[in-house]
């Protein structure tokens, strides 16, 4: 209300003085009293100390800018309120101190304190402003503090920031071009940041300083592609575009093969190609023809990044933004293999129920791509069927893609739609429609006559326009055939009388003339009729004229000699030069003379030489090589700034310049600090009833004593009884690693399979580091087992199940021995006494481990996961005080890969071990066990036809030779799921069958756990906030209100170890994600009755999500 | 020196060619660069022949039409267009959602709001914030109480804290919602666009679909929408809330919605389905090349209506420029005709089937001109209650995490898109 009042009185008073302001001298506004006086008021109220008039003021002020009035003499009295306490009108300071600091420079500095120190406030919000305002103050000498800025936010904590960061750069840029390599420095650190928000700002700030610089995408590649989809719309579109050109500087062209068949098959010649450009096309021919058959030697194979590119960004054609869309949508088109192109048509079709002015730009696009990719828009021919009432600029466009999309087999169809618009009452559209059946005809043989009976009937159209249009498109399509149409030629003759509009007349004129042998009597009499009209015809009809006669008195002097003299004789005198030396330059040519020159001879074949008919193009035609959806290619120019789309290289560079390598979690420093933590909190390690690590191991017994049925929901059986020979086969893989070649493996394996059913310890003791396998899901698998016996009704494992009941506890006593037998090699530490182990938690599970019951062994899991590790990065003697002591993993949930019913008789189950890997730390491990329910052996199991999204990677399990009927065995296999939770899919042989099968993790599965101290997770998590914090509020469930049930369910669900906590009502988890080791951060805060608050910090937002909904799941219910 | 902005400048133009704001991100430019966009909007006969696209010496203008209003942006450098459509669009959208209207008055009177708006939307002529709920968080909608108290008081229409949305990664929803009654309700809104020729036969039809929800729930309430026959939809765009993942696996919509009103998502049913055209119509329209005058005959009659009631029925013609004037007498419903225009609108409403709605008579057509050669195209606006045309069917709407019972409620509805009948 106020701002309305305030933009009347601005209103009344500017059309006084006549709106003096802009376009004058600044200065220039005072002369007039009337503004004096305003801004004198304004000034005053702007001194005031009442905020509400200095909101007052400054919404009056803004009301001015916004109607682009001079109120650049209030600068002094602005400038003062910048410190103002009133958000507001701060806010408005700024907008005006933005508008003007660039012509009050001095003033402009008197600023800069407050900016600087709003960048150290401890509000995100003021801090980003300040930089926004400081960085948009066009004021050169503020340079180097701007630069400072920008280096300072670029490191902020608030990613918010740290995006404002990124849109200051190109501010700065434009601002002192000089500083663009402290700038690029800036940007290469933004690159690498992980979040989601600086994503799209900083691709954005790299186009615009550095695109040429392709070489600092290279590391950050595969992180935009897969953080793509959760980039805010603006930002895709920056993001995509750039990665279009860096795929086409990286990756090989999947169409190579196809585009040089097209072009070779296709050979559409120009018309009027001379013989040279003819050699030309032929040594082009060749060269591609031995580009082609070189690439038919070397068979093309797709670049996974290449893959994982077009595979991240296919979901954005959902996009709601039509500009994500188009972008997409642009990048399938340069980027993807022609099969694969077809998915954006459906898209854009879709835009095209948009705005009008999307649709206008779609349009364009399509009709660049329905040229080279006819097929794909074919489908929707009819999505393009023009209604009356849309723009005519669309109908346009709709047209050119109609015609475009014609060919023989809806010809007809379009031809009937034609029909109707040639009725239509936009005029431009008909004429537009006329030209669209020419080409038509001139593409499609087979259709040329219909389309030239039609445009001959329009010939008798009352519209003028019409006609006219109808007459130059036939004259183009006359010259095809001539000898065939002397009636149309005749009919256009007679119409010379009717016609004004000259281009029409010109192009009958050129037509009789050119035919005038097929239409002999008609043509004297034409030109009788033209050379009275002369001196009143258009230029271009004129010339026409000349030519007429010019034709007529080389084939017919005779009868139009005298008439050919009179016209040239007007022309002499004609105004237009063009026509004066045109008529002179004919008559030296055609009237032979004693002084004329050799060639007029030759004059017949000058003037009457065949000429080759005219293509009638797409004026789309080859708009391709702007890249499509940019600004360049809507004006078909090239517009400032515009990149060009680079040509596919001949061959790939280095893929390997995109590896990044997995930072190491296993860090020295990290290390020591884990030490000192454990210096500090020896708690952990003696505390037996009560401290974490316990809890959660009686957490176990207790809910393996308390129910089994729980328990075994839980572990969701992998109900297998040939469990340790399982073991077995794991261990060696990971021991003899690589090396060991497969041969081996499985003649071992093979051996394990015959003892199995002997005895498992045997196989036990066989293997030196039996230590680190958990006995693990023992327990849980054995109630699994129990229930699964159930319900496949087996009487077989039920004799398993009591044998491995009595082997658990066995085993677990020779566990632990072993354990303390084998850790002293890696883990000096370990064997001393029990003093030491008081401070190692390790052996403090170790040491109370044996007191529960039998079937209490699941803690062992993860007491050897964590062995594992250590053996594997930390061969340090510190490694003891490993993680995951403190976070039990609880059973493992076992998922069916392959049913006894499907699988004639072979099932197969997998489990996630949550051991590392040892081929290779970015896989996780997936433990398979085949049973043969089958009553005869099955031979050679082993996989193929792997199938991955790109990126993920599989070591396959070793080939097992034989199982025996009734057996069951267990391989391990790794995956790298790239820590997305997509398939992976392979088909599963046997000697005689192949069966599709996939295993999917859950989240959870995608990470392992990791040591950190209490302040380490604290300081993490302070750097993982904002977008990437997720926190939900729950109720726990009855039965998981205690803190170690809390802790069982959260590591059940994710592979994530505990870190300890001061509070009690607080449980924390850290883990690393396997393949990018992004920490995976989850506290759970519990309150009274029941209620909890989930939090999880992880950089990879989806991860994080999905975790939060996993996590939620296991302790609601 | 590459670009150095995306939208350097923005003027908002009224159909007469008045310029009534301009905000500038970089160094101003003086609006004399509408000059050559004037220009070009005086010779395009209709405001929407305007290309969106002009080229000067020095910059691209790039604007769209939206509410009787050009909003035409500045451009120095290479951007892809729709970028900046999108964007205008965008705006013209915060522009209705703030101020209920988007019209040269409305804007004027809350010059202040539009420019924080701007100011927030884009920074450096990139875009910022253009999130709704966002931007409501920082500039909050005026409300004539609100701006009262603030004259009183000199309180502020603007946020101090950067809002939630801006950090989550849900940006579209704001934390802290509490309604007294939660309720979810869902339109299912269908569009036929047809093109029918002059025997009744169908040239082209397809069906287009969007649901609209409007939800009101406290908390950060989980949703997930199930189709009884999720296999018609063809294509589809979504909301950014709707999980897309979970889409491809299972055909189920999965959300956390914003809060408030907002499009989930659009869809275009299957071609393979026939499209049920619910109305017939009959008509003739004939011009005689003597006496100057014409006939108009046309009745609209139920056809596959699956025995709904047909409502807002109403024709629009463009008559020939020729027309000078009509005489016709409606059985049902009103017609005006415009002589300006030269559009004759007949509203129908209900459709009886018992006594089928029929409007005849005379076009007295400009003594001396041609007979117009083609006949008018008819456009047929209507709606049906109840009803989703191609068949689709919500199965069922659950919530996940919050605890309390929303009201749910879905709604269908079909519409007539652009539905033209050629004659």
């Amino acid at each position: 209300m106020s701002a309305s009042s305030a933009f009347n009185d601005e209103k009344g008073g500017s059309s006084s003085v006549g709106e003096p302001e802009y376009g004058h001298d600044p200065a220039s506004g005072g002369i007039f009293s009337s503004d004096y006086k305003r801004h004198d008021d304004l000034k005053e109220m702007l001194d005031s100390n009442k905020d509400s008039l200095k909101l007052e003021a400054m919404k009056r002020i803004v009301a001015m800018v916004a109607r682009g009035k001079n109120a650049s003499d209030l600068f002094p009295a602005v400038v003062k309120n910048v410190a103002c306490k009133n958000i507001e009108v701060k806010k408005l300071v700024y907008v005006y101190l933005v508008r003007y600091a660039e012509e009050q420079q001095d003033l402009a500095l008197l600023s800069i304190s407050t900016f600087q120190r709003g960048l150290k406030d401890p509000n995100q919000l003021i801090r980003a402003s300040a930089l926004r305002v400081l960085s948009s103050i066009r004021v050169t000498i503020i340079v180097p503090i701007m630069m400072l800025a920008i280096k300072e936010a670029a490191s902020d904590m608030s990613p918010y920031v740290r995006k404002t960061a990124a849109h200051a750069i190109p501010k700065l840029y434009s601002l002192d071009p000089e500083q663009k390599d402290q700038l690029i420095e800036v940007i290469e650190k933004l690159l690498a940041d992980k979040t989601t928000l600086v994503a799209g700002s900083v691709v954005m700030a790299f186009e615009e300083v550095c695109p040429e610089r392709i070489d600092l995408i290279h590391k950050n590649y595969r992180k935009l592609c897969n953080l793509l989809i959760d980039v805010e719309e603006w930002g895709q579109v920056v993001i995509i575009n750039m990665l279009t050109r860096y795929a086409r500087t990286q990756f090989l062209n999947p169409n190579i093969n196809e585009s040089l068949l097209e072009e070779g098959g296709g050979g559409e010649k120009t018309f009027y190609g001379s013989e040279e450009e003819t050699d030309e096309d032929d040594e082009d021919k060749d060269k591609k023809a031995e580009v082609a058959t070189m690439a038919k030697r070397k068979p093309y194979v797709m670049d996974p990044d290449h893959r994982l590119l077009l595979r991240n960004t296919k979901p954005l054609l959902q996009s709601r933004n039509a500009a994500v869309v188009m972008a997409v949508a642009q990048l399938y088109f340069h980027l993807a293999p022609k099969a694969e192109v077809g998915v954006i048509a459906k898209a854009l079709v879709r835009l095209l129920r948009s705005h009008s002015e999307v649709q206008y730009v779609v349009l364009q696009n399509v009709a660049t791509m329905t040229i080279k990719r006819r097929g794909m828009f074919e489908p929707y021919l009819k999505s393009f069927y023009i209604r009356s009432t849309d723009p005519t600029q669309i109908k346009v466009l709709k047209l050119e893609v109609l015609t475009n999309l014609a060919n023989e087999t809806n010809i007809s169809t379009i031809l009937r739609e034609f029909q109707t618009y040639i009725k239509s009452m936009d005029k431009d559209f008909v004429a537009a429609t006329i030209q669209a059946i020419g080409r038509c005809a001139t593409n499609i043989g087979e259709v040329r006559d219909t389309c030239l009976n039609g445009l001959v009937q329009l010939l008798s159209n009352r519209d003028e326009l019409v006609v006219a249009e109808s007459v130059v498109v036939i004259k183009k399509l006359l010259q095809m055939q001539p000898e065939k149409h002397s009636d149309i030629i005749k009919h256009m003759a007679k119409l010379i009388d009717n016609i004004q509009v000259p281009m029409a007349r010109a192009s009958i004129l050129w037509l009789i003339g050119e035919y005038c042998e097929h239409v002999p009597k008609i043509s004297p009499d034409v030109l009788r009729k033209m050379a009275k009209s002369f001196t009143n015809e258009e230029d271009i009809v004129k010339l026409q004229i000349i030519n007429l006669a010019a034709k007529l008195y080389l084939t017919n002097s005779k009868q139009t000699k005298l008439l050919t003299q009179y016209v040239l004789n007007l022309a002499k005198y004609d105004q237009n030069y063009d026509i004066r030396d045109r008529a002179r330059f004919i008559r030296q040519l055609i009237v032979p003379t004693e002084k004329s020159g050799a060639l007029s001879k030759y004059a017949k074949k000058l003037f009457l030489a065949l000429k080759p008919a005219p293509v009638l193009e797409s004026p789309f035609k080859d708009r391709d090589h702007f890249q499509l959806g940019s600004l360049s290619h809507l004006l078909n120019a090239k517009a400032g700034g515009y990149q060009e789309l680079p040509d596919w290289p001949e061959a790939a560079p280095d893929p390997s310049v995109r590896n990044v390598e997995v930072p190491e979690w296993t860090k020295c420093s990290s290390r020591e600090k884990r030490k000192e933590k454990k210096v500090e909190k020896p708690f952990y390690s003696d505390s037996e009833g009560e401290s974490g690590p316990t809890e959660s191991a009686d957490s176990e017994s207790d809910s393996a004593n308390g129910s089994e049925s729980v328990s075994g929901s839980e572990a969701s059986g992998s109900g297998s009884e040939s469990e340790e020979s399982e073991e077995g086969s794991e261990s060696e893989e990971e021991e003899e690693e690589d090396e060991e070649d497969e041969e081996k493996d499985k003649k071992k394996k093979k051996k394990e399979l015959k003892k199995k059913p002997v005895q498992e310890s045997e196989s036990e003791q066989s293997s030196e580091e039996e230590e680190r396998k958990p006995e693990r899901k023992s327990k849980p698998r054995k109630s699994d087992s129990e229930t699964e016996s159930d319900d496949e009704e087996e009487s077989e494992s039920e004799s398993s199940q009591s044998e491995s009941d009595e082997s658990e506890s066995e085993a677990e006593v020779k566990k632990k021995k072993k354990a303390a037998q084998s850790k002293p090699p890696a883990k000096p530490v370990k064997t001393d006494g029990k003093k030491e182990k008081k401070e190692m938690s390790l052996l403090d599970l170790d040491d109370f481990e044996p007191a529960p019951s039998p079937q209490v062994t699941p803690v062992n899991s993860f007491l050897s996961s964590s062995l594992v590790t250590d053996l594997e990065g930390l061969s340090l003697s510190d490694s003891v005080l490993s993680p995951a002591t403190i976070a039990p993993s609880s059973a493992l949930k076992s998922y069916e890969l392959l049913h006894r019913i499907t699988g004639e008789g072979l099932s197969v189950e997998y489990c996630f071990s949550r051991q590392p890997f040892s081929p290779d730390a970015n896989m996780v491990a997936v433990q398979i066990q085949f049973t043969n329910n089958a009553t005869s052996d099955t031979k050679n199991l082993h996989m193929e036809d792997v199938k991955l999204q790109s990126g993920m990677r599989v070591k396959e399990f070793p080939e097992i030779e034989l199982l025996p009927a009734g057996e069951t065995t267990t391989a391990v296999m790794g995956i790298d799921f790239c820590d997305s939770t997509q398939a992976a899919n392979f088909q599963l042989c046997t000697h005689t069958r192949k069966f599709f099968v996939s295993i999917q993790p859950p989240v959870g599965e995608l990470m392992r756990p990791i040591f950190l101290t209490e302040n380490e997770f604290k300081k993490e998590q302070g750097q993982l906030m904002g977008m990437n914090e997720i926190t939900e509020r729950l109720t726990l469930d009855v039965k998981c209100r205690n803190e170690h049930t809390i802790v069982q369910r959260v590591t059940t669900a994710a592979n994530l170890s505990r870190v300890p906590c001061g509070s009690d009502k607080e449980c924390r988890f850290a883990g690393r994600t396997v393949t990018s080791s992004s920490l995976v951060l989850v506290t759970v805060a519990t309150k009274a009755e029941g209620a909890a608050q989930l939090t999880v910090n992880c950089e990879k937002m989806v991860i994080g999500t999905m975790l939060v909904k996993d996590i939620l799941q296991a302790l609601t219910q | 020196m590459g670009p150095t902005e995306m939208i350097h400048s923005l003027f908002l133009i009224n159909h007469t060619g008045d310029i009534f704001l301009e905000k500038h991100w970089k160094s101003v430019i003086s609006r004399s660069v509408c000059d050559y966009f004037l220009e070009v909007k005086e010779k395009a006969v209709e405001p929407e022949n305007v290309p969106p696209v002009l080229q000067t010496p020095h910059h691209y203008l790039i604007s769209i039409y939206r509410d009787k209003l050009f909003f035409l942006s500045v451009i120095q450098t290479e951007v892809p267009p729709l970028f900046v459509i999108e964007f205008l669009h965008r705006v013209a959208d915060t522009f209705q959602d703030y101020f209920g209207e988007c019209s040269e008055s409305i804007i004027k009177d809350n010059v202040v709001t539009v420019y924080e708006l701007l100011e927030e939307m884009l920074d450096n002529g990139f875009p910022l914030a253009t999130e709704s709920n966002v931007l409501k968080e920082m500039i909050k909608p005026p409300t004539i109480l609100r701006s009262v108290v603030n004259t009183l008081t000199g309180s502020s229409n603007v946020g101090d804290k950067l809002p939630t949305g801006q950090l989550s990664n849900i940006p579209w929803r704001r934390a802290g919602v509490k309604y007294t009654n939660n309720e979810a309700y869902f339109d299912v809104i269908e569009e036929i666009d047809a093109i029918l020729d002059k025997s009744g036969m169908t040239v082209f039809a397809e069906i287009q679909g969007v649901i609209e929800a409007c939800t009101r729930l406290s908390g950060m309430p989980d949703l997930t929408l199930s189709f009884m026959n999720p296999r018609l939809l063809d294509d589809v765009s979504f909301h950014p809330c709707v999980r897309f993942k979970r889409w491809e696996a299972e055909r189920v919509l999965s959300f956390i919605p914003p809060d408030g009103n907002f499009t989930l998502m659009t869809y275009h049913v299957s071609a393979q389905n026939l499209v049920a055209i619910p109305v017939y119509v009959k008509q003739n329209i004939s011009f005689f090349e003597t006496g100057s005058c014409g006939r108009l005959d046309i009745t609209i009659g139920p056809k596959q209506t699956m025995g709904k009631m047909v409502e807002g029925l109403m024709v629009t013609v463009h008559m020939p420029k020729a027309v000078l004037s009509v005489n016709l007498t409606a059985s049902q419903g009103n017609y005006t005709y415009d002589l300006a225009t030269k559009v004759l609108v007949w509203d129908i409403g209900k459709l009886n089937p018992q006594k089928l709605p029929n409007l005849r008579g005379t076009l007295s057509v400009q003594s001396g001109a041609p007979t117009p050669e083609e006949n008018p195209a008819l456009d047929i606006k209507m709606k049906i209650q109840q009803l989703a045309i191609s068949g689709l069917k919500v199965n069922r709407l659950d919530m996940y995490g919050e605890k309390y019972k929303p009201f749910k409620g879905v709604k269908y509805m079909t519409k007539a898109g652009k539905f033209q009948v050629r004659t």
